[in-house]
């Protein structure tokens, strides 16, 4: 173990790594590419004739192959020159690696990852990623050992700049308990993120509202200065101009105002298809959302609904309606 | 002089590329060709534009545009909001432009890979650089309701419950597009008429619209040419008058999802449009003997016949089965093929058509036509033309 003034030291130089990039963006070597997707999709049994079959796809909403979104880091790997680089450093991250196994710190084990995916990636598209060291833990005891968790975030962009998506990857530098020890799948080697559904961009005006989804609330805004109730909401009330406001909650008793059932095109996160409703909720206003646990078939307009709040397996809350029995 | 813009600016020139799913080359280069093809047909020398207006989203920068063709300098240059909304909005900066003596020849211009590169029908799943998010969207996106199909179905569906109407009468719109098309030699389904079993047979994308609700996604440009008048009568066509170009947004808009109406079964701001063409060019519905009405999605042009007062709230179908939007009926629309059958360009095409009925050169050409009614994108804050003989 290190001397509390050593480790005092490591700390001050490893938290310093906080908020870098690893290095300037890397736009991969290869463009989206056929022979690429086709390797890929063999080793992941991957079957799909979007990425695989150049008739098909064109006849597809896509228009024409795609890469599968889960390839989106494959693009701007570095290749094997990065394989010696924790003992010559390449980039801040091998260089923040090797203060910790220089420290003791020796072993590494990937815990975990997120990625989000904003559209399907075409050939010929060019992949940068910008990749930034976004935390690093306090010191904690794992079954491994004591280690730092350390977060690094991957911006990845296309040949225009537009955002392709993220991820992030969070790893283990620990000094192991017992060293050499391989570490078993039991200690939450990385597993691919399951796809989840898209999430709102949040601001001032919104967060709060999703907030309290996650509370487990269905809330409407409520004017300050006249009372009237406004979803979605907005800053400035549009009847008497105040800016004052609370929320109210929602009973989820509703009716069926109109509906859709999505079938097409179909994109991951969601099961299809989807009936998206919008509901006249009792006390007055109409909200946006979908309909579960009700044969699409037997959905109609002026239905009595009751919205509860879903928690997805990634512990976004949002609310979902479901066919009301108790309709008097 | 009048306080209007009634007559204060005349349309000179149409020009397009061919519209195709892959155009093979940058969506400038489509700009340029267009442009270029609208000026030839105008008559006028590139030098002498002096203002160009296209929509927001538009990727191809005036400037570039104007570096291409040798045009040297630009008065003026604006650009308007709100997708397909924006079509014939571009064509009243221009006649403001020009009826203010700000510029003499205006160029309104659109053109992109909408089929081969960016899709508006795959949806928008998430925020991405070059397209910021706007907030209405986290509304709808997180339910998994992000493509504009699944925006306008929403509405459809509250349309046939409030007055009755059935799948087959937003098919019969697309039958007649397409009935249109197939004479039309630029169009994408030349040759392609489909029967109104087609329509229902063709899959669902989102219920209540099948395939066949659904316009097409294309490459390809078209640009107008806008001037004064005066310059318009000595050129190499007679002038097509913009005899009234109005834009609306009416009250609880939003962009493709306005829900929060009383009523969602009606397009307000096409009526608010269509009370300012009305009372700008001093006419009426039956001064009007053709009509290109923006069609992304079938289901959205019932209500726009019934805001722009060519029938009664809640007759659009029957004002269809009879027979009244396809050629030899009382008001054909979208004589080229509209977005369903000829291309979709943001609504661009469609102001060409109106051009060319004008004119006389329409090749599915309305006999004796005075005026004609062309709109711009439903769902949105939105835009609308008479445009009429000089
Ligand atoms: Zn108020």
């Amino acid at each position: 173990m290190l001397s509390a003034e050593k480790k005092k030291e490591l700390e001050e130089a490893i938290y310093a790594f906080v908020g870098k990039p690893i290095g300037p963006p890397f736009t991969g070597r290869d463009v989206v590419n056929e022979p690429m997707i086709r390797q890929w999709c063999d080793a992941m049994g991957e079957t799909s004739p979007n990425y695989l079959d150049a008739v098909a796809a064109e006849k597809s909403p896509h228009g024409g192959i795609v890469a599968p979104p889960m390839m989106l880091q494959a693009w701007v790997m570095q290749g094997w020159e990065m394989h010696e680089g924790y003992d010559e450093p390449k980039n801040e991250e091998h260089r923040l690696h090797k203060l910790l196994t220089d420290a003791g710190y020796e072993g590494v084990l990937g815990t975990d990852t997120e990625q989000s995916f904003s559209r399907y990636l075409r050939l010929g598209d060019a992949v940068t990623a910008d990749t930034v060291i976004e935390h690093i833990s306090e010191e904690k005891a794992t079954g491994a050992g004591v280690g730092y968790f350390i977060t690094t975030r991957a911006t990845f962009t296309d040949q225009n700049g537009a955002e392709l998506g993220w991820m992030t990857f969070r790893v283990l530098k620990f000094i192991p308990n017992q060293p050499q020890q391989a570490a078993s799948d039991d200690d939450g080697a990385a597993q691919p993120a399951k796809p989840a559904r898209i999430k709102p961009p949040m601001g001032h005006d919104n967060s709060w509202w999703w907030q309290a989804c996650t509370d487990g609330k269905i809330q409407i805004q409520r004017c300050g200065g006249c009372e009237k109730l406004r979803h979605p909401p907005r800053p400035m009330c549009g009847a008497c101009g105040s800016m004052e406001w609370d929320a109210v909650e929602s009973s989820g008793r509703g009716t069926l105002h109109t509906y859709t059932v999505i079938h097409y095109p179909q994109f991951p996160g969601y099961e299809f298809p989807i009936i998206a409703a919008l509901v006249d909720l009792e006390e007055g206003v109409r909200m946006m959302s979908s309909i579960s646990g009700c044969d699409y078939e037997k959905v109609e307009i002026g239905m009595p609904l009751q919205g509860v709040i879903h928690e997805d397996e990634d512990g976004f809350a949002l609310p979902i309606f479901r066919p009301r029995e108790d309709s008097q | 002089m009048s306080r209007t813009l009634a007559d204060r600016a005349a349309i000179a020139g149409i020009g397009a590329t061919e519209f195709s799913k892959k155009s093979g080359r940058t969506p400038l280069q489509l700009a340029v060709e267009a442009t270029r093809a609208a000026l030839e047909d105008a008559g006028i020398a590139a030098a002498e534009v002096d203002g160009m207006v296209s929509f927001t989203g538009d990727q191809n920068a005036e400037t570039e545009i104007a570096r291409c063709l040798g045009i040297p300098r630009l008065t003026h240059f604006s650009r308007i909001h709100y997708g397909g909304g924006a079509a014939c909005a571009t064509i009243q900066q221009a006649a403001m432009a020009v009826a203010t003596g700000i510029s003499e020849v205006v160029v309104a211009y659109r053109a992109f890979n909408e089929r081969s590169e960016r899709r508006f029908g795959a949806g928008r799943q998430g925020p991405t650089a070059d397209v910021p998010v706007p907030l209405p969207t986290n509304w709808y996106a997180p339910f998994g309701f992000v493509t504009p199909a699944s925006w306008v179905a929403m509405f459809a569906r509250r349309y046939m419950h409030e007055y009755n109407a059935s799948s087959e009468d937003f098919g019969r719109v697309s039958v007649a597009d397409r009935k249109h098309a197939a004479t039309n030699p630029k169009a994408w389904f030349y040759e392609q008429p489909i029967t109104l079993e087609d329509h229902q047979e063709s899959r669902w994308i989102v219920e209540p619209l099948h395939l066949l609700d659904c316009c097409q996604e294309s490459d390809g440009g078209v640009a107008i040419v806008v001037t004064s008048p005066e310059r318009a009568r000595d050129l190499a066509h007679p002038p097509v008058m913009i005899r009234a170009a109005a834009q609306g947004a009416s009250s609880d808009q939003e962009t493709m999802t306005s829900y929060y109406r009383d009523d969602i079964a009606g397009l307000p701001e096409m009526g608010l449009v269509g009370d300012q063409l009305w009372a700008q060019s001093g006419l009426g519905p039956d001064d009007i003997q053709t009509a290109i009405l923006y069609d992304h999605f079938t289901p959205f042009v019932l209500p726009q016949l019934e805001e722009l007062g060519f029938c009664e709230r809640g007759e659009a179908r029957h004002f269809i089965a009879d027979g009244n939007i396809e050629l030899g009926g009382r008001l054909p629309i979208n004589t080229n093929g509209g977005q369903l059958g000829e291309a979709y360009i943001h609504g661009m095409n469609g102001i060409a058509e109106g051009v060319r009925q004008v004119r006389g050169s329409a090749v599915n050409q309305v006999e004796d036509v005075d005026h004609v009614v062309v709109t711009a994108g439903t769902g949105v804050p939105t835009s609308a033309l008479i445009l009429g003989r000089a």
